[in-house]
C-alpha cells in the first residue's frame, strides 16, 4: 500500500478566475476518493489537470510517484490512468464494441504497419483483444448490445459503456466524473453496485467527483470537499457530513 | 434499352473516379471537419508524378502504385507542414487556407509541366467487348475494377483493422481518443495521407480521359462535392454510393436532357448540391447532428 496519487498545491487560473487554489490531498492504493462541492467548485478542472487537459498554473500531480506534467497526453493511459467524461465522450456512430477496443489498443503491441495489414500475428492479437473486450462489456452487464452502435443505446447504458472502455486498459487508478449523474434511481443503485465490483474484484483505485450524496456516502472510504477552488474539508463521509464548513457551502451561512 | 444499359455502365465508370476524390474529402472532413478545396488539385499533382514516372519508362502498373505511395507521404507531409501549425485556428482560417494551398499546388503544377494539355497513356485498351448487344469499354471495366479495389481497400482498413479503428476514433473524439492512448495528430497525418493516395486514385484514372492539365480536376472536384453532399458528407459509404448516382445522373442527363451536353453537364452537379442542401441537408447516409448540452 502507498500513495497512488499525489496532488500537492496546485492552483489553476484561467485569465483572472482562480479555478483551484492551492489544493492538496492523496489518494491511497485500493481506496475510493469522492471529489465533492457545490458547482463550479473547480471537480472537473482537477480530472481535467490530473488527465493533461488542461496545464496548472502551480503545482504537482504524482502518480506512483511520478509527475503527470511530464507526460505526453496520449501516454498518460500507459501510466495506469483512465477517465469517464461527465457528459459521456463515446465515440457514438461507432458499436459498443469498438468503442472498447479503442479503449484496448494500448494492449496491442504491434505498430501502425502491423496493425493495418492482416498479417497471422496480427489477427490472432486482434481476436485476443475482442475477447478481452468482450469480457470487460459483459463484467459491466451489457453483452447483449455488444455490436449495437453507441448512439442507439439509453444514456444509462453509455454510461456502463464508457466503463467499459476505460476499464479494459487495465487502470491501477480511475477518474469517475459523476457516474450517477443524469441516470434514474434504480440505474443509480446499480452502477453503485457495479462500481463496488470493479474495486473489489478488479482491484481499481477510484477517484470519482458525484453530487449524489447517497450514493458518495456509500461508496466512498473518504471524501474531499472543494469550495471555490479550495479544499474546505477532509475526512470519512460521516466526519464530512457533520463538518459546520461543508453544511454552510452546501446550505449557505445559517 | 442497349443505349440505356450502356451509359449508366460508363456512368459507374466515371462515378467510381468522383467516389474517389469524393471519399478523399469525407476522410479530411470528418478528421478536421472541414471540406479540404485543394483535394482535387492534390490529386492533380499526384497524378503529374505519375506521368513523370510513365515518360521516364515505368510502366502504368508500376507507376501507379508507386504514385500512390508518394501521394500517401505528400499528403502527410501537407499535414504537417501546413496544416498542423494552425490546428486549433478557426474553421474560416483552415478553409482559406486549403483555398491557399490548392492555388499553390495548382501554380506549382503550371510552373513545373505547363498549361498544354498532355496525353495521359491508359493503361486500358480502347476496345470494347460486346455483352449480349452492350457494348463495353475495357476502360471502363477496367476503371470500375481499380476503383472498386482501392475503395474496398480503405473499406477494410477503416473498418477492420486496429489503425483504422484509431484513425475513426480520433477523427470523432480528439480529446477522448487521447486519453485512450491514441496519438491523435499522428492519426490525422495518416488521414491526410490516406485521403490524397485516394484523391490521386481518382486523377490517375480520369487522366487518360481529360487530357492532363494543371486544372483537369477542376470540374471533377465539382462532382465530387456533389457525390460527398448526396451521401452524406460524414459518411465514407455514403461517398461512394453518392459518385456513382452522380456519375449515372450526369451521363443519362447528359444524353436523355436536351441541351445538357458538354459544359452543362456541370451545372447538373452544381444542381445536385443545391437540392440535397435543400432538401436533405444530412445527405443519404448522414445523421442529423445532435449535441448534448
Amino acid at each position: 500500500m502507498g500513495t497512488l496519487l499525489e496532488v500537492a498545491d496546485l492552483s489553476v487560473r484561467f485569465g483572472g478566475v482562480v479555478a483551484l487554489d492551492r489544493v492538496s490531498f492523496q489518494v491511497e492504493q485500493g481506496q475510493v476518493v469522492a471529489l465533492i462541492g457545490p458547482n463550479g467548485a473547480g471537480k472537473t478542472t482537477l480530472f481535467n489537470v490530473i488527465t493533461r487537459v488542461y496545464r496548472p498554473s502551480q503545482g504537482t500531480v504524482l502518480v506512483d510517484g511520478r509527475s503527470v506534467l511530464a507526460i505526453r497526453p496520449h501516454n498518460v493511459v500507459r501510466h495506469g490512468l483512465a477517465r469517464t467524461f461527465q457528459n459521456v465522450a463515446l465515440f457514438r456512430s461507432m458499436t459498443v464494441l469498438d468503442n472498447v477496443l479503442v479503449g484496448d489498443h494500448t494492449h496491442t503491441k504491434s505498430g501502425w504497419l502491423q496493425a493495418s495489414v492482416p498479417l497471422p500475428g496480427a489477427v490472432a492479437a486482434e481476436s485476443a483483444a475482442r475477447k478481452r473486450a468482450l469480457e470487460m462489456i459483459d463484467f459491466v452487464g451489457m453483452r447483449m448490445h455488444a455490436d449495437r452502435p453507441v448512439a442507439t443505446l439509453p444514456f444509462g447504458v453509455q454510461k456502463r459503456v464508457e466503463l467499459a472502455r476505460a476499464l479494459v486498459s487495465k487502470p491501477r487508478l480511475l477518474l469517475l466524473d459523476e457516474p450517477a449523474g443524469g441516470i434514474s434511481h434504480e440505474e443509480v443503485d446499480a452502477m453503485a453496485r457495479l462500481l463496488r465490483r470493479v474495486h473489489t474484484e478488479l482491484g481499481v483505485t477510484m477517484l470519482l467527483v458525484e453530487h449524489h450524496m447517497n450514493f458518495v456516502m456509500g461508496i466512498s472510504d473518504r471524501v474531499v470537499v472543494l469550495d471555490f477552488g479550495k479544499k474546505i474539508a477532509e475526512g470519512s463521509p460521516a466526519e464530512v457530513q457533520r463538518n459546520p464548513a461543508v453544511i454552510e457551502a452546501y446550505l449557505g451561512a445559517a | 434499352m442497349q443505349e440505356f444499359l450502356q451509359l449508366v455502365l460508363s456512368g459507374i465508370a466515371t462515378g467510381g473516379i468522383y467516389a474517389s476524390l469524393a471519399l478523399a474529402l469525407v476522410l479530411i472532413y470528418n478528421a478536421m471537419g472541414l471540406v479540404n478545396f485543394a483535394q482535387g488539385e492534390m490529386a492533380m499533382l499526384a497524378t503529374f508524378v505519375g506521368y513523370a514516372l510513365i515518360t521516364r519508362g515505368m510502366s502504368f502498373w508500376i507507376a501507379f502504385p508507386v504514385t500512390l505511395v508518394l501521394a500517401f507521404g505528400g499528403g502527410i507531409v501537407i499535414q504537417r507542414v501546413v496544416i498542423k501549425p494552425v490546428e486549433k485556428a478557426p474553421v474560416l482560417t483552415l478553409v482559406i487556407i486549403t483555398l491557399g494551398l490548392a492555388t499553390l499546388v495548382n501554380g506549382l503544377a503550371g510552373f513545373i509541366w505547363g498549361y498544354l494539355p498532355r496525353t495521359f497513356p491508359s493503361p486500358f485498351s480502347s476496345d470494347s467487348v460486346d455483352l449480349g448487344g452492350v457494348f463495353v469499354s475495357y476502360r471502363d471495366v477496367g476503371v470500375i475494377a481499380v476503383t472498386g479495389v482501392v475503395l474496398l481497400c480503405v473499406y477494410l482498413l477503416l473498418q477492420h483493422t486496429t489503425v483504422g479503428l484509431t484513425l475513426r476514433a480520433a477523427a470523432h473524439h480528439p480529446e477522448a481518443s487521447r486519453l485512450l492512448g491514441v496519438h491523435v495528430s499522428w492519426m490525422l497525418a495518416l488521414g491526410w495521407g490516406l485521403a490524397s493516395a485516394v484523391g490521386a486514385v481518382s486523377g490517375m484514372m480520369v487522366a487518360p480521359v481529360l487530357f492532363l492539365e494543371p486544372n483537369m480536376m477542376q470540374t471533377i472536384i465539382i462532382y465530387a462535392f456533389a457525390a460527398a453532399v448526396l451521401g452524406g458528407i460524414e459518411s465514407p459509404l455514403g461517398a461512394v454510393v453518392g459518385g456513382l448516382i452522380v456519375g449515372v445522373t450526369i451521363n443519362l442527363a447528359g444524353a436523355y436532357l436536351p441541351g445538357v451536353g458538354g459544359d452543362l453537364q456541370l451545372a447538373v452537379g452544381l444542381a445536385i448540391i443545391i437540392v440535397v442542401l435543400i432538401l436533405k441537408p444530412n445527405g443519404l447516409f448522414g445523421q442529423a447532428a445532435v449535441r448534448r448540452v
